[in-house]
Order: C-alpha cells, then structure tokens, then sequence
C-alpha cells in the first residue's frame, strides 16, 4: 500500500488538536490523581508543575513519587524512569519510515510530545492512507496542556484535604499503575514474565539496598521476555 | 549518590527525568537511522515496561495494609472485567477508604 507523503501545516496540526480535545478530559483527570498524589509525597507545588510540564510521561511520574524521600539517589530514578518510557523507543521508531523524508528539526520536533494516545491515533490514520502528523504534534499540545492543567487541580485539592489515608487517596498511585499494568496485553507469557519480575524484586527488596528491587525487577522480566520471545508485535 | 530533595535539588532530579524521558521519544528514530531495532530488542523492551511496574507494586502489596491490599486487589478486578482504568482506580480508593473507616 503506498501512502501519501506526511506533511506538517499549522492547519493538519489545529485539526490534530481538536480530535484529541474528547480524550484530554480524561487527561484531566488523571493529571488531578498525580497532583493529588505529588502533593502528600513531600514534592513541593512547583516541582510537580515542573515535572508535569517537563516530563509530561504519567508513570514514570507516579512511579518516581513512590521512589520520594528526603534523601534520594538518582540512579534508580533514572532507571525506573527509563524502563517505564522506554516503549517510547519503539513508538518512535515505528513512525520513523513516516518522518524520513523531513529536515531533522521537523523529525525530532514532531516526537517532542508523543505518548500513548497521540502515537496510537496517529499511526492508526497513517496506515489508512490519511495524514497522521497532525495528531501526534496537535494531539500530542492537547494531551500536555491538560496533563499540565489537571495537575494543577490536582495540587489545589491535595492541599485542601486532611487526611488523604482514610480517604483511601494514598492509594491513587499504586492503583495507577496497576491499571496501566492490567491494561496490557495478558497471555501465559505476560504472566511469566510479572511473576520473574515480582519475585526478583522482592527478593532485591528484601535483600538488596533500597529502591534497587526496581531495576532488579526491570531487567529481570526484561530479560525473561528477550529469552521467551513472543509473537511479532 | 545521594541528594536532598529540599529546593533547587529537586528540581535537578526532574531535570533529569526530562532529559531521561526525551531521550527516549528520540532515541527510537535516532537508533533507526543507524541500525533498525530487531525483534528481540523489541521484546525486551515490551517485558522491561511492564516488569518495572510489577517490581514498584508488589513490595506495595506486600507490606501495605488490609485497605491497601484490597484496593489491589478491586483495581485489578475491576480492570479485567471493564477495562476502564479511571472506574478501576476510583474502584480501589473507595475499597482502601472504606476498609479503613474500622
């Protein structure tokens, strides 16, 4: 099948935009459980600004508010933060046949805000034969405005409420990211490999200096899954 | 390696979470323009993504309370059978809120 050239023009990003306004609400909200959660982490107001707006990646979000504390060491952010958006990785490389043929500023600027939903719905219009920069670049301004917007609540609200345990509300994290978890692809492999991945980091947990069962856990069901290859994704 | 998170050093962790983060929007195009990313790599980096958040999560479940634990527990339920992570998460903060009201 051959596809027309993707172009970039403020008209196709506006449009890109617009279609990505419906999803953004939903954003919203998810931005408000991470301001809520920063909030009772000890980050102060700014600093979780700061991180909506300059990482503007959900999980790796939630999970560095778990890796929180008065002292911390930067490596095992790095890591977890690395593990968590390395699927980006392959985003980019599966539009990469669709940028080739733009300047460099064009390519690298056109995967400055990719994610989930704007990298779905973008190659999704590609391989229909439609123009599908726009909702990466468009959809991908949206999706940030309002990741940044909801965490703004999210903030003004966890600073307002007493006492977020009895209110089930330190459990906003955990409960994300086992969403984001379940919500992938599950067969006997995915299954093998959470279990490598659950039982080598509580060992690491247990036995190994704090905060590295995450990238013991990591590599471990990283590896485990390199070795037990599953279907061509 | 260790800093404060007090001030200015918390922002040179979010600094670094940027960088870290934008260099994996980038670096998939980047790589492809020298080797393309073969299958192997391809499954390594699908199970690293979703083992980092089983290995942040079952120390959690582990040493959490009973509310704790049954918000897990709701969550994922609720996640397998409507596959809404809003219902799903919102499922398991009302469990956790409840069970700690005895």
């Amino acid at each position: 099948m051959s596809n027309p050239q993707q172009k970039i023009t403020p008209q196709i990003i506006y449009s890109g935009f617009k279609r990505l306004l419906p999803l953004s609400v939903f954003v919203i909200v998810f931005g408000l459980a991470f301001g809520l959660a920063a909030s009772q982490s000890g980050l102060d107001n700014n600093s979780a600004l700061a991180m909506s707006a300059s990482v503007f990646a959900g999980a790796s979000q939630f999970a560095t508010l778990e890796l929180w504390s008065a002292q911390m060491s930067l490596v095992p952010v790095i890591i977890t933060v690395f593990a968590i958006n390395a699927r980006h990785l392959l985003m980019g490389a599966s539009l990469y046949p669709h940028l080739a043929h733009l300047s460099k500023a064009k390519r690298y600027g056109a995967l400055l805000l990719v994610s989930d939903a704007n990298w779905a719905m973008s190659l999704q219009a590609i391989n229909k034969g439609n123009q599908g920069l726009g909702l990466l670049i468009g959809g991908g301004i949206a999706l940030w405005l309002f990741w940044v917007l909801g965490t703004l609540l999210g903030l003004y609200f966890g600073s307002a409420i007493k006492d977020p345990f009895s209110l089930g509300l330190d459990m906003v994290m955990a409960c994300f990211l086992l969403a984001m978890v379940v919500d992938g692809k599950k067969d006997l492999r995915v299954f093998a490999i959470w279990v490598v991945a659950a039982l080598s980091s509580l060992l690491a947990y247990w036995y190994l200096p704090t905060n590295s069962h995450v990238i013991v856990g990591a590599l471990a069901g990283g590896t485990f899954g390199a070795i037990w290859m599953g279907k061509k994704a | 390696m260790s800093i404060d998170t007090a001030g200015a050093c918390a922002l040179i962790i979010i600094g670094v979470m940027a960088i870290v983060t934008l260099a994996t929007r980038w670096g998939g195009i980047f790589i492809m323009d020298f080797v393309p990313i073969n299958d192997r790599v391809q499954q390594f980096i699908n199970a690293m993504s979703g083992s980092v958040l089983i290995a942040l999560l079952t120390p959690l479940a582990i040493n959490g309370d009973m509310g704790a634990k049954l918000a897990l527990i709701a969550t994922a339920i609720t996640m397998l059978v409507l596959k809404k992570p809003l219902i799903a998460i919102a499922a398991g903060i009302v469990v956790a809120a409840l069970v700690r009201q005895f």
